[in-house]
């Protein structure tokens, strides 16, 4: 199993431990990740906000390069996925983009290779089987919510790999690795996305919510699988009783008995350590 | 055209509609007004008209009251509308086709603060063609001038947390060819060139 790897800006800035935790999980899986050369950002929640065609370009750049590997290209950022994806669906309904696309990136883009994210390609190309075979330290006992947001599976038509509105994926991936995955409400909520700065009052009231609707099923922990997620969770819940955010690699890596796992932990605003602790992890 | 409303005299423009239209693309003469976008969007509360009420005014070519309304910067563009309107409206795009009109015809944004956050989050990208954390925040205070005290403490907060925990980089990466390749491409889509 081979893939181009997008790791996209947040895995080398302030949420490195999710990059960290995904190289050291695909290597531990077998899964060969090449990094994508010279990779640039895909413009996330600003490029559209601000001109379509650069939103377009922006990713269709470093899908040219994976183009050149012959790879489908795997990232870990549900905002980068979501980009990439549709600048991949784009290129392939409309050709007249298509030629506009070569033109600014001056080498060909058509598309002809997948984006995926890492969650879909643990579960659906490697299976729960081979994770459940590689289980070293069983999550017994932890208690936890799969936060899965928006992008992972919003708008359907480009994303989604599950059910949009009660995706399971992850749910069945932290089952596997011997979790209790609770059922809960705010699943594919939106955290506010990239209005933490500017409208502060709504991202405070969607995380808060977030938190309570998983304490009422008396998680543990949130499980997320986006950088953009994590940061607005960890950043924006206020109380003492903070919950912690813990990413699905992470989660991987304990289980799997790796060994940097204290490190990744230590970059969380809120250690989710703790909680593993209590459970002899 | 102009019209008696409750809230006073209205001008409709009739080309708004078909400005919209084409400019965007988007179907939404099909919405009937079922509220389904309303009901699941998570920044309904905070704006001053519902997305079934944007696409409303819209249709009857209520231009001023669109672009100067602040729901289309505050959308959150988390798809739920789309996702769940039996028509296929596709509204996330429509709110950036509406605020990007706004900027070009130079209407004062309800919610100045996000367009000035979105250009500082481009900046680094366009500069060093990856996001750089550190250089987009103090940009978005330079641009927004935003000292609110309410901002302040988020801001606080995440760069306390960004500090202690040793998150932040201060070299911009390294992309190679990459960067150049980048400042080509803002160059050229911004501009709309056609090559």
């Amino acid at each position: 199993m081979k893939y181009a790897y997008y790791p996209g800006c947040s895995q080398e800035g302030g949420e490195e431990h999710f990059g960290k935790s995904t190289e050291a999980v695909c290597r531990a899986l077998g899964i060969e990740l090449e990094e994508i050369h010279e990779w640039t950002c895909c413009g996330a929640s600003s490029g559209h906000f601000l001109n379509e065609n650069l939103s377009l370009a922006l990713p269709a750049r470093n899908l040219a390069v994976a183009e050149k590997m012959g790879l489908d290209t795997v990232c870990v950022c549900a905002a980068c996925y979501l980009r990439l994806k549709q600048a991949r669906r784009e290129v392939r309904h409309d050709p007249e983009l298509r030629r506009k696309l070569g033109g600014w990136l001056e080498m060909p883009f058509e598309g002809k290779y997948d984006v995926r994210h890492l969650l879909d390609v643990v579960v659906n190309d490697l299976g729960l089987d081979a994770v459940k075979a590689k289980v070293t330290k069983p999550l017994k006992g932890v208690k936890l919510v799969c936060y899965y947001g928006c992008y992972l599976m919003r708008p359907p038509e480009i994303v989604a790999f599950d059910n949009p509105e009660n995706p399971t994926t992850m749910d069945r991936l932290v089952g596997a690795l011997g979790a209790e995955a609770r059922d809960w409400s705010a699943k594919v909520d939106c955290c506010g996305g990239s209005l933490m700065l500017t409208r502060s009052d709504a991202v405070h009231d969607f995380v808060g919510n977030i938190a309570d609707r998983a304490r009422d099923v008396e998680a543990e922990a949130i499980v997320t699988a986006c950088p953009m997620c994590t940061m607005n969770l960890e950043a924006m819940q206020t109380g003492k009783d903070k919950l912690p955010v813990v990413y699905f690699t992470e989660l991987l890596g304990v289980a799997m008995g790796l060994p940097d796992t204290g490190k990744w932990f230590k970059k969380h605003l809120k250690s989710p350590a703790k909680v593993l602790a209590a459970h002899g992890l | 055209m102009q019209y008696e409303s409750k809230s006073g005299v209205v001008t409709c423009d009739s080309g708004f509609a078909e400005q919209v239209r084409k400019g965007s693309g988007v179907s939404f003469d099909r919405c009937y007004q079922c509220l389904t976008c309303t009901l699941g969007c998570p920044m309904a509360q905070y704006m001053d008209y519902p997305p079934n009420e944007i696409i409303r005014l819209v249709q009857l070519g209520l231009k001023k009251e669109v672009l100067s309304c602040s729901t289309i910067w505050i959308c959150a563009s988390c798809e739920s509308c789309v996702t769940r309107c039996p028509n296929e409206i596709n509204i996330p795009h429509l709110m950036d086709i509406l605020h990007q009109m706004a900027l070009r015809e130079g209407v004062k944004p309800k919610e100045p603060h996000v367009p000035a956050f979105h250009a500082a989050f481009m900046d680094p990208i366009k500069r060093f063609g990856r996001q750089h954390e550190a250089l987009m925040s103090a940009e978005h205070f330079i641009r927004s001038r935003d000292f609110s005290p309410r901002t302040l403490k988020v801001a606080g907060n995440l760069g306390i947390g960004m500090v202690t925990k040793g998150k932040i980089k201060l070299m911009p990466a390294k992309t190679g060819k990459g960067k150049a390749q980048v400042k080509k491409l803002f160059k050229d889509t911004m501009k709309g060139n056609q090559p």
